[in-house]
């Protein structure tokens, strides 16, 4: 391998690669070939920086300098002044919106300085395409120690005790779901790794999968010791093309390297994985759900019990984990459990990653510790409302939370503090929005994406999802009364106590949460509200002619 | 081990579905080292090579898996990322993930209905253009976004629209 004393790093993330960055790491190559540094310096393509709002990033090391909104014009000065001359290009650096205040490091920028990256912690760091820039950084070590000096217990046990809970939403403790899937009777087990990631606004399984998918390679394998499988899957979503190639660039590297495959670094386990295409459904989230696709049949769920940890994958024991809980797998076996406990409050252990978007003014991927408020996320690391305009809520969860208002903005988030305030953590989709939001079309348009994602295996939610979207129609049409309102009520809670599975039992959510926090608003569409009132007051008059009073 | 049926992919070709596509679909599954559970995955790669899921193909792979044809289809129209229908020559796809939704996606995807004279899912009179609504695509910093094949168009505002869309309709005047 050639030395480098300098390395380019242009972000190959889906976000910036939608906005030219391909052509950027094409014009840098160029460049540096013509003035004669190939060489000296290189450009790699690496994963999600994370700071999409300020697509195409590039970042310069060791001089640890990040250049934002980088086009392809802009490569030569990068090469001349920065590479050649030395000299910082100041119009490439990023620059606080409000004080116009010049970041030159990663650190500088508030974007970066409150969060601590586990999960995410080779992206934007490795060429993901390279196993030897993993194996450099600890890659595979972890899943050597493993094999070579802990039995499977071990392993449940460190998994157990540093806390970790599922990331996909559910925050069910990773190391028990291990355990009772390695106690199952039986010989062939799997494990799943759930990459079906459907919620609309929501991007952290894919920029793991795209910026390091080694680190789930890796974790996955160790899963696969712990339960006793020598087979794992991943799902994915045929929707996200460059997750899928990473994945299998991934594969074959770790086959060739004989870090897959048979007798895993001389030891009697062997294990491997293949790969399964989602097709476009949002239920397949759903463990059930997932397996039944796997096994190439629709994607309906089942009723649990037999959870899938008993009878799972062609009715096999399976353990179904997230991307981002297999993320975190090879740090707390290598840094031991006690370092990852250290992090988090008390019941919510480690870090959680969000997809942070809507009306802020830095959108992006961003990785922080649990115990952290919204308000910081919102404020430090996202850099406020775009606009200057006032902040009206803020959804977690995606389609299966709720809204979250300013009066709990310095909550401490963790899985349970979220589901007391009437939203959820859900997989890490994070929308904000700004006081021109209306919320009731807000709810519209998440009941229309869970009508839509039906199954339409159990009726509460086929039917429910469908006659609870018309009626919110009625009401931004103006055409509702107060008796569809009461109705709408009973039929939220209907929908929630009949469904079977998750997406129905929390579809209904989005409407309820704003029902609860912007009841004003509601109100104002109705029709027989005939004195409505700002403190959300009314009088209506009923079909019958009798009146409501609030 | 479950195997293919042995059955001729010539008998199912017509003219607008030739044999040369049922015999690559043929060698892809006989290929496969297992077909169950596989369903799913022959479908992906039915679809990309004829570019939809029409009846016929869908029969010749249940005849070919020794499924009922109601299976196929029950598989086919529960994913949204199979079609039934030819699509246009170019796909546009409007993104209507929540973040782009807050920012106007909208709007954007009336306005696109407007102006090409049909609704989702459905293809251009001249065959040029399908439009389709896609649940996020992960772009949320250009929100919103708007893709057409695989070019993405970031932070699009209406007025923009013509002119995006021109330049492929141009494109084929050229040709």
């Amino acid at each position: 391998m050639s030395k480098f004393r300098t390395n380019i790093m242009v972000c190959g993330g889906t976000g910036c690669l939608a906005s030219d960055s391909e052509k950027v790491f094409k014009n840098l190559k160029l460049i540096l070939k013509a003035r004669g540094y190939a060489d000296e310096v290189q450009v790699i393509k690496t994963g999600c920086f994370g700071f999409c709002e300020q697509g195409p990033i590039v970042k310069i090391e060791p001089d640890n300098v990040l250049y934002v909104r980088v086009g392809p014009k802009d490569a030569k000065d990068i090469i001349d002044e920065h590479i050649i001359k030395g000299r910082t290009v100041d119009r490439l650096l990023y620059r606080e919106p409000d004080k116009g205040k010049k970041a030159h490091k990663q650190e500088d920028m508030p974007f970066y300085k409150k969060q601590l990256r586990i999960a995410l912690r080779n992206c934007g760091l490795v060429n993901p395409e390279d196993i030897y820039e993993y194996i450099a950084l600890g890659g595979y070590e972890a899943l050597g120690k493993v094999l070579t000096t802990k039995s499977q217990k071990d392993v449940i046990d460190i998994v157990k005790k540093s806390g970790l809970r599922g990331r996909g939403g559910g925050g069910f403790p990773t190391g028990l779901k291990w355990e009772i899937t390695s106690k199952q009777p039986g010989k062939t087990k799997f494990i799943i790794c759930n990459a079906d990631e459907g919620d609309p606004g929501a991007f952290m399984d894919r920029s793991i999968l795209e910026g390091d998918p080694h680190s789930v390679l890796e974790a996955m394998a160790i899963g696969g010791y712990a339960i006793g499988a020598d087979k794992g899957i991943i799902y994915i979503r045929a929707e996200y093309p460059l997750a899928i190639q990473r994945l299998n660039i991934a594969l074959k590297q770790a086959r060739e390297m004989g870090l897959l495959g048979e007798n895993i670094f001389n030891t009697d386990f062997s294990f491997d994985i293949d790969i399964k295409y989602g097709a476009g459904a949002f239920v397949c989230g759903e463990e059930t759900a997932l397996i039944n696709s796997c096994e190439g049949k629709r994607g309906e769920p089942n009723y649990k019990p037999p959870y899938p940890a008993e009878k799972g994958y062609f009715g096999h024991p399976t353990c179904v984990n997230n991307v981002e809980t297999f993320a975190n797998i090879p740090p707390i076996i290598l840094k031991g459990p006690q370092w990852f406990a250290s992090i988090g409050t008390e019941k919510s252990k480690g870090t959680k990653v969000f997809a942070l978007a809507g009306k802020i003014n830095n959108v992006g991927l961003v990785e922080v510790p649990m115990g952290i408020t919204l308000r910081e996320i919102i404020y430090d690391i996202g850099g406020g409302i775009q606009g200057g305009r006032k902040f009206k809520a803020v959804q977690t969860g995606g389609p299966s939370g709720g809204v979250i208002t300013e009066e709990d903005l310095d909550t401490p988030i963790d899985y349970d503090s979220l589901t007391a305030i009437g939203s959820m953590m859900g997989s890490g989709g994070m929308i904000v929005m700004d006081e021109t939001d209306n919320m009731v079309d807000i709810a519209k348009f998440y009941l229309e994406f869970t009508m839509d994602e039906s199954c339409g295996r159990c009726t509460p939610c086929r039917i429910g999802t469908k006659r609870l979207y018309e009626m919110l129609n009625k009401i931004t049409s103006g055409k509702a009364t107060m008796a569809d309102i009461d109705a709408m009520k009973q039929l939220c809670y209907m929908i929630k106590d009949g469904s079977l599975c998750g997406l129905g039992q929390t579809a209904p959510n989005p409407v309820i949460s704003t029902m609860k926090h912007f009841w004003n608003e509601y109100l104002a569409l109705i029709k027989d509200v005939d004195n409505y009132q700002e403190e959300g007051r009314y009088i209506a008059t009923n079909k019958d002619g009798t009146t409501i009073r609030s | 081990m479950t195997k293919p049926a042995e059955i001729s992919a010539a008998e199912t070709a017509n003219e607008n579905l030739p044999k040369e596509k049922f015999e690559e679909l043929e060698k892809f599954i006989n290929g496969l080292e297992t077909t169950k559970g596989a369903l799913i995955e022959i479908l992906h790669k039915a679809q990309d090579i004829f570019g939809y899921l029409p009846r016929d193909v869908q029969l010749y792979v249940a005849r070919k898996l020794g499924i009922p044809g109601a299976e196929v289809f029950g598989v086919v129209s529960f994913y949204s990322y199979f079609t039934t229908k030819p699509r246009g020559k170019h796909t546009i796809s409007v993104c209507m993930g929540t973040a782009c939704f807050v920012r106007g996606a909208d709007k954007i995807i009336e306005r696109l209905k407007e102006k090409l004279g049909i609704e989702s899912n459905e293809i251009t009179e001249d065959g040029l253009f399908t439009l389709k609504d896609v649940r996020c695509i992960g772009a949320c910093g250009l929100a919103p976004v708007v893709m057409i094949d695989d070019k993405v168009y970031g932070r699009v505002k209406e007025e923009e629209l013509d002119e995006i869309i021109n330049t492929y309709r141009n494109q084929e005047v050229k040709h």
